[in-house]
């Protein structure tokens, strides 16, 4: 990668391109109600993403996340059923994802277990604690007023109710990662965790916490995806965890932590979320659209190793040739 | 024992990676059937000098023979098919394989349809094992097999691969003692059958009990190379050691004021053992002592960055917490760590970030890290230790090693400490910028400033402290102060050599 045009600006501008080519390819694509398909097809990924970011900064990642959400789902609509009120409802929902959370957490900081495992395990066990709770059934009655959060507009704009929670948490994260201590600390922690030790930066608390956030905001995010599609089921969400963890490095984390910004992340939930909505306009079916998500994916971590691959070279041949002259 | 024909002879070997120049003129003949002994203070090229005889290294410069033909350098492969192996300190077996099949790794012997023979195998290892004198199976996994055992494999695999040159490097530095003495028998039996071995060990006993000559060697050169009978262990301290101390070390006298720290019984099983000691303000007190006698590990576990068994740690009177780094930060105890690349930075981030990254809170308004008083933060300590740089935003893995370890003093010095530990502050920087630290810690210690430096530099550690504490294998072996610390003093306590004066307990 050049200096000049760093990795999380490449993202924007791709995401740019893309929406002035899709502009001119379909006149549907840039309409207002287009955007409003957009944001609501990637909110939930959106949401996630951003804790994620935080966490493989560090150098952990959750890949239970989409089975949380679906737990979170699910523990809405039982709650629902068992309570009547909604609000209870959701707050059961949010407590569930931060449960799940917090056990990912004490698993990878208090036990000293690897993320991956963990998280492919709890992925397992928090999908299928949705079928025990829920079994084959779905709960569809939630209120109408709450549904209607989920799929209709901000009145007089072409916006989901989802925008504004994106655009508020979008900025808190961003401004948490960028411009508070903890943030420093993401960073630091990413950079070197043993650094970070001998710089007092309390690593397993911090990771704790972050597992801790992501656990709650992917129970929102179940919240969300069952408002959306107005009902509870034990299959919601699936295959989310791929979609959020390729757009946090196509957005410029490093996998290996220490790199990344806020907004390349954003700018690549939206760019995911314009090249599925093209596609879609072009009549490509739904189910190839897991292609361009594991495409992404494979670019994120293919194209930082053949451009470092690439500069080596260049350097190893510029010393040969430097060598070579008289 | 002396052949007419040394079997190996390097002559004038020179070697430099980047700046440093590892080896000058390093020179050492083998013969068969002698065990040689390599010694050298750290940092003296023993370790270069080995891994070119191993293949690891290739010389810039000089001469090396085997069997009077020319030595193949830079293959670890043609090494060994030269005839010469190498035992590490901590050898790398293949746990699940069993000790047969570690010996003849990549060159089973196989029947005449072409499968392992095992039968065969097995045999010869067990012939091997005997002919070393030890009792091992050949058929057990040498997953828990103890390190000296591991050792054995090796020397087994060694002999049967016929190698002529057998370099022991520190072998017996994690060995118990009855785990050693069955060493020195097994080079013994070797050097007996014909091998010249290289012994490696800063045990100066074990080297006057086996060896039959030795060459000393100290920055990057061969010194002295010597037969051992007619040799005393002073001698070879003074040819070790011969640097002369140089006036880099401005000491300023300082009136020593209250006791900071004070650590009392201090005890982690198996790596130091009732380590008490004092530092008062305006005082600086060295750690001395071979690599891996301890210290690090115990201004680590003062700190908190490791657990202790037992003991205690007080600062300013109170006790600290154990294994809370940020409880000691806060009480004013700061410490520059042994490897700055992996503990004192973080090398993609910027000067001002790394500078600022433990009083984040300081600098905040309202949660929010305050960009500019993290670079004032910054400029200001640059500009105090003559940072010289590219601008703030610089990462530090683009400055030079004295620069970055500046920073890493920065980084410590902005959290205003009562105690600062440095560990090893000068390794691998150059004279100029040594210097500079120097002068730096001993402004600070004038001050008030209690500093507890960890150093395997003897100059520095003579130069700088006030008193001298000398550990050997996690004890305190000698504290001496700064009129009685001398190099041969400081070395022998180190070694194990004699005993010294003054007491092995706090001052």
């Amino acid at each position: 990668m050049s200096r000049v045009l760093s990795w999380d600006r490449s993202v924007f501008v791709l995401l740019v391109v893309t929406v002035a080519v899709g502009a001119v390819v379909d006149p549907d694509f840039a309409g207002g109600s287009n955007l409003g398909f957009v944001l609501q097809d990637i909110g939930e990924i959106m949401l996630i993403a951003l804790p994620m970011t935080f966490l493989i900064m560090t150098g952990e990642i959750d890949l239970s996340v989409a089975s949380t959400a679906a737990l979170a789902g699910c523990v809405l609509g039982w709650a629902w059923q068992a309570s009547g009120s909604m609000a209870v409802a959701v707050l059961a929902a949010v407590g569930t994802g931060v449960v799940c959370g917090a056990v990912n957490g004490f698993l990878v900081t208090r036990l000293g277990l690897g993320s991956l495992a963990v998280t492919i395990g709890t992925l397992g066990l928090y999908r299928g604690l949705c079928y025990a709770l829920l079994g084959d059934t779905t709960v569809a009655d939630f209120p109408a007023g709450w549904t209607n959060l989920g799929f209709s507009s901000i009145p007089g704009t072409p916006l989901p109710y989802v925008t504004p929670l994106l655009v508020v948490l979008a900025i808190v994260f961003g401004v948490v990662l960028h411009l508070t201590r903890t943030g420093r600390w993401v960073f630091a922690v990413g950079q070197s965790v043993e650094a970070a030790r001998f710089a007092g930066i309390p690593v397993a608390r911090l990771k704790f916490r972050l597992f801790v956030v992501t656990g709650a905001v992917a129970g929102l995010a179940g919240v969300v995806y069952d408002l959306r599609f107005a009902s509870a089921r034990p299959d919601g969400a699936l295959g989310f965890e791929l979609a959020v963890i390729a757009s946090v490095l196509f957005g410029g984390v490093s996998i290996f932590g220490g790199v990344g910004t806020m907004w390349g992340v954003v700018s690549a939930v939206l760019f995911l979320g314009s090249v599925r909505s093209l596609l879609q306009l072009q009549g490509v079916p739904g189910n190839a659209l897991t292609i361009i998500t594991g495409g992404l994916l494979l670019a994120s971590v293919v194209i930082p190793v053949v451009a470092q691959r690439w500069s080596a070279f260049r350097e190893r041949r510029g010393r040969a040739l430097a060598a070579a002259a008289p | 024992m002396v052949d007419a024909e040394p079997l190996v002879r390097v002559r004038g070997a020179a070697k430099a990676f980047g700046g440093v120049q590892a080896l000058r003129d390093a020179s050492l003949e083998l013969f068969a059937g002698e065990v040689h002994a390599l010694l050298g203070e750290n940092g003296a090229g023993k370790s270069t000098l080995l891994k070119v005889l191993a293949g690891v290294h290739r010389t810039d410069a000089g001469e090396v023979t085997i069997g009077g033909g020319p030595f193949e350098q830079g293959s670890t492969r043609r090494s060994r098919e030269q005839g010469v192996a190498v035992i590490y300190q901590e050898p790398s077996l293949f746990p699940d394989l069993s000790l047969a099949e570690n010996v003849f790794i990549g060159r089973q012997p196989v029947t005449g349809r072409g499968a392992v023979d095992w039968a065969r195998m097995r045999q010869e290892a067990a012939a091997l094992f005997g002919q070393l004198g030890v009792d091992l199976d050949p058929d057990r996994p040498a997953r828990g097999l103890s390190i000296a055992d591991q050792q054995i494999v090796e020397i087994a695999k060694a002999l049967s691969t016929d190698a002529r040159v057998i370099v022991m490097d520190e072998p017996t530095a994690a060995l118990s003692a009855s785990e050693s003495e069955r060493l020195l028998d097994v080079a013994r039996r070797l050097r007996d059958g014909g091998a010249a071995v290289v012994f490696v060990s800063h045990r100066l006993d074990e080297v006057f009990a086996l060896c039959d000559r030795l060459t000393v060697m100290r920055d990057g050169a061969t010194v002295r190379t010597s037969t051992v009978e007619g040799t005393d262990a002073g001698e070879v301290v003074r040819w070790m050691v011969g640097r002369e101390l140089t006036d880099l070390f401005p000491k300023t006298e300082t009136t020593t004021g209250d006791v900071v720290l004070r650590v009392r019984g201090l005890t982690t099983d198996g790596v130091f053992d009732d380590v008490s000691f004092d530092v008062r303000a305006g005082e600086i007190v060295a750690f001395a002592g071979l690599v891996g006698s301890g210290r690090s590990e115990v201004v680590r576990a003062v700190f908190g960055i490791d657990r202790y068994d037992s003991g205690s740690v007080e600062v300013l009177g109170a006790p600290l917490p154990p294994a809370d780094p940020r409880a000691a930060l806060a009480r004013g105890v700061a410490l520059v760590p042994e490897d700055r690349r992996q503990q004192g930075l973080f090398m993609p981030a910027s000067i001002a970030r790394n500078t600022a990254v433990v009083v984040l809170s300081r600098l905040a308004r309202r949660g929010v890290v305050r960009e500019r008083a993290e670079r004032e933060l910054a400029a200001h300590w640059a500009q105090r230790l003559q940072l010289r740089h590219g601008g703030l935003d610089q990462p530090v893995e683009r400055l030079s090693g004295g620069n970055q370890q500046k920073v890493v003093l920065a980084k410590w010095l902005a959290t205003d400490p009562r105690l600062l530990v440095v560990d090893e502050p000068t390794r691998g920087i150059d004279v100029g910028t040594k210097a500079e630290v120097h002068r730096l810690l001993s402004e600070q210690a004038g001050r008030g400033l209690a500093v507890l430096m960890v150093s395997s530099e003897l100059p520095e550690v003579l130069g700088m402290a006030d008193r001298v504490l000398v550990m050997r294998e996690g004890r305190l072996m000698a504290t001496l102060d700064r009129d009685e610390a001398t190099q041969e003093r400081v070395m022998l306590a180190a070694t194990g050599q004699a005993s010294v004066a003054g007491e092995g307990s706090a001052a």
